[in-house]
């Protein structure tokens, strides 16, 4: 039992260690949960915990992953695995080396194995499959550790894609429906092999080396820690969900803030009529509800290369926000300025946009690189009005001018004008004022804050709000 | 300190497929570990994914009764857990004999009688087996969620005139939320949580047959194949379960037996309900016109 407990303490410490907030709290209720399930079960002991100490779903992958490091599905080769000792799993040719993948026929057989379990969607195969699989391939003669590049190379699943869509779209014409939707599922199943694979070299890779020192290499920070410039593209699309609920809650905390204040005029009349109901004693006061107050947002946001998946995050948040008011005007520069906000028209389909804003918006001047000072002065020139005493204004960029001009007095001018006014920086802070960054020269002027990640972008929507 | 009403997670699954709810593994053992350790359980997820669904399911598997309380912007105190029917006391102040003490009287309007209970009350008041549902807590006000942390956390409430009413038999509790505005971290230490996705495509196909008797299975898969596709696809509203099953039955009441991209053009306006999510869909999968 105590080394049972030992691996609960272990492995709440290291969720924590990883980002998720697991109170005391929360770490007992696991137990208790864990006491009433079967343990042999692994995966109801998965849902035990899941229940008890993951409150938020971005963290649901870091928690798979330890999880999975912690409490093993197998052990060394694992159940199941019937692996022939005798026979290696590559043809050798004569001078002992591996036959190339593609002419060695016992890779063959194994991608023909994988590819009816691909084409079945037998999940339980396909982890048994998975399990053989790095055994045989996972780690090359010579190599000390396990690697999935070996069993992913080896069988490379990728290519197995036109035979399937092969045998399930015999004799329908291609291209269609039909083929896009069957590709989505094999694309799908491919990625939960390669998971899986993944899933098993981090199993042997912590059997030789210790789970601790492995959980350290193998999890990926939760994704609202998740810098923006180092996001894979999956972290991207699911960090593209993250902004919705934040635009919403932005737009939320601006009507709540009205709300919480004076309640409206008296609505005498109202009052009157349902005091009768009281024999003519007024129990209820009726208010006549509060004219909204619209707060208008402008938005300048660096498009550069520099920026690219900064600027690509917060021409989504951008987009967001204008679902959301019904006043945002939202500009792009690079060494111009222009006006974005008819892409981002409510209603309008947010790839198609971001693709014509890049293709029709007249970012470029001269050199395609970030001049800020020449950007702010196009600005000032063209969209003066924009900025009005009931304006927040919103610039989103590193600050780095490539050493042109700054228009400092453009920028206090417009700062001057509006309601509020605040500079987002996607740079660590640490690098700020480094080579050609203006970051605190601007920074006089306006608040600055550093948001490379969910958690900062977060703070700054309660701030503004 | 509820009854034990499900003897496992594998109990708990099969008593809820009873009743036509499917539920997967996780599924199963949150519901039964909720109900074993007699926590509230909270269930997160997009629209329509079935968790009102997994309330009335557990209601009906158990044979309990199902309260609810729906959240809405500036739902207070008065609508969740009780107020004092104001007008019954006005009456009775009224037509009370005038040598009638006043302390009396006072007495008497602040007692039972003059209580409206409203879904919290009620469901911690009730000696029989209760459901209580907390229907999409995300809507309501944050000062919502600290009256349900005291109701929450032990199971009963304070009435300044009648003093504390504790629960006889603690309700299941199932708090539901779209994840609209993050609830706060205390409500969520004191609940289990249960995050509903999409369901995996062979759990889906399970639940279109068994909503949609008649519908053949290799329809169904191809069905709800395509319907993935459609949530990858980056749309406003990804079709939740419901409208699965609303495409299943108007398939089958067009009399369609393949789904072709002719007939997904037609009937594209049940799962997709935005304009700009039709054009989407349609340029995505390829459909004419």
């Amino acid at each position: 039992m105590a080394s049972l407990v030992d691996r609960h303490t272990g492995f709440v410490a290291e969720l924590r260690r990883a980002g998720l907030p697991v109170s005391v709290a929360e770490g007992l209720d696991a137990v208790r949960a864990v006491r009433a399930v079967d343990l042999l079960d692994r995966e109801s002991l998965r849902a035990a915990y899941a229940a008890t100490v993951v409150k938020r779903p971005q963290h649901r992958a870091t928690f798979d992953t330890l999880f999975d490091l912690w409490f093993p599905a197998a052990v060394g080769d694992g159940a199941g695995a019937a692996r022939d000792p005798e026979r290696p799993a590559r043809t050798v040719d004569d001078d002992g080396r591996p036959v190339p993948a593609a002419l060695d026929p016992r890779v063959q057989r194994r991608r023909e194995e994988l590819a009816d379990l691909l084409l079945s969607g037998d999940d339980a195969g396909l982890r048994r499959f998975a399990r053989l699989a790095v055994a045989e391939y996972g780690r090359t003669p010579g190599q000390e550790s396990w690697f999935s590049s070996g069993v992913l190379s080896a069988l490379s699943p990728e290519t197995l894609m036109a035979r399937l869509l092969e045998a399930v779209l015999t004799g329908r014409e291609r291209g269609g429906m039909a083929e896009r939707v069957a590709r989505r599922t094999f694309r799908d199943r491919i990625a939960r092999f390669s998971g899986l694979v993944a899933g098993e070299v981090r199993r042997r890779i912590a059997e030789d080396t210790g789970v601790e020192r492995t959980a350290r290499i193998a999890v990926r920070p939760p994704l609202e820690r998740l810098d923006f410039a180092g996001a894979t593209r999956a972290e991207m699309e699911a960090l593209r969900r993250e902004v919705y609920p934040l635009a919403r809650k932005l737009a939320s905390r601006l009507v709540q803030r009205q709300r919480h204040g004076r309640r409206g005029r008296l609505d005498f009349r109202r009052t009157v009529r349902a005091s009768l109901a009281s024999g003519g004693v007024p129990l209820t006061t009726h208010h006549r509800p509060r004219r909204p107050h619209r707060p208008e947002l402008v938005v300048l946001c660096d498009a550069s290369d520099s920026v690219s998946a900064f600027a690509h995050f917060t021409l989504l948040l951008t987009f967001a926000l204008r679902e959301q008011f019904s006043k945002v005007r939202a500009f792009a520069f690079i060494d111009a300025t222009d006006e974005i906000t008819k892409y981002f028209a409510p209603g309008a389909d947010v790839t198609g946009a971001m693709t014509r804003l890049a293709a029709e918006a007249d970012l470029v001047w001269i050199t395609g690189r970030s001049n800020y000072g020449h950007a702010f002065k196009v600005f000032d020139d063209r969209y003066r009005d924009a900025v009005t005493p009931r304006t927040s204004l919103l610039i989103l960029g590193d600050a780095r001018s490539n050493y042109g001009e700054l228009s400092l007095p453009i920028v206090r001018s417009m700062v001057d004008r509006a309601r509020h006014a605040y500079w987002l920086n996607p740079e660590p802070r640490a690098q700020w004022d480094t080579g050609d960054s203006a970051a605190s020269r601007y920074g006089e002027l306006l608040p600055m804050y550093e948001c490379r990640n969910l958690t900062q972008l977060t703070a700054f929507i309660e701030e503004l709000a | 300190m509820t009854d034990a009403i499900f003897a496992s997670p594998a109990d708990a699954g099969r008593r809820l497929a009873g009743v036509r709810y499917l539920a997967d593994d996780a599924i199963a053992t949150t519901v039964f570990l909720a109900q074993a350790l007699g926590k509230p359980l909270l269930v997160e997820g997009p629209a329509g994914v079935g968790k009102t669904e997994l309330a009335k399911a557990v209601a009906a598997a158990t044979g309990a009764e199902l309260i609810r309380l729906q959240c809405y912007e500036g739902l207070d105190e008065a609508r969740a857990l009780y107020e004092f029917n104001y007008k019954k006391q006005l009456l009775a102040i009224q037509a009370a004999p005038a040598d009638r003490a006043w302390q009396e009287t006072h007495d008497d309007i602040f007692s039972e009688e003059f209580l409206l209970e409203r879904p919290l009350l009620a469901a911690i008041r009730r000696s029989d087996p209760t459901v209580l549902l907390i229907d999409e807590a995300d809507k309501a006000d944050v000062e919502v969620e600290g009256m349900l942390l005291e109701v929450l956390s032990d199971f009963q409430v304070t009435i300044p005139e009648l003093g504390t009413v504790a629960a006889v038999r603690r309700p299941f509790v199932l708090i539901t939320s779209n994840a609209a505005r993050e609830l706060s971290e205390a409500l969520k230490r004191r609940c289990l949580y249960l995050h509903l996705g999409y369901p995996a495509p062979d759990r889906e196909r399970d639940i279109v047959l068994a909503q949609v008797p008649g519908i053949e299975a290799a329809l169904a898969e191809q069905l709800v194949r395509t319907v993935g596709t459609l949530r990858d696809l980056e749309i406003k509203k990804a079709p939740s379960i419901a409208e699965t099953v609303d495409w299943a039955r108007t398939l089958l009441a067009l009399g369609l037996d393949d789904l072709d991209e002719a007939a997904v053009g037609r009937t594209l306006g049940v799962v997709l309900k935005h304009v700009s999510d039709q054009e989407r869909a349609a340029k995505e999968l390829g459909l004419s016109g």
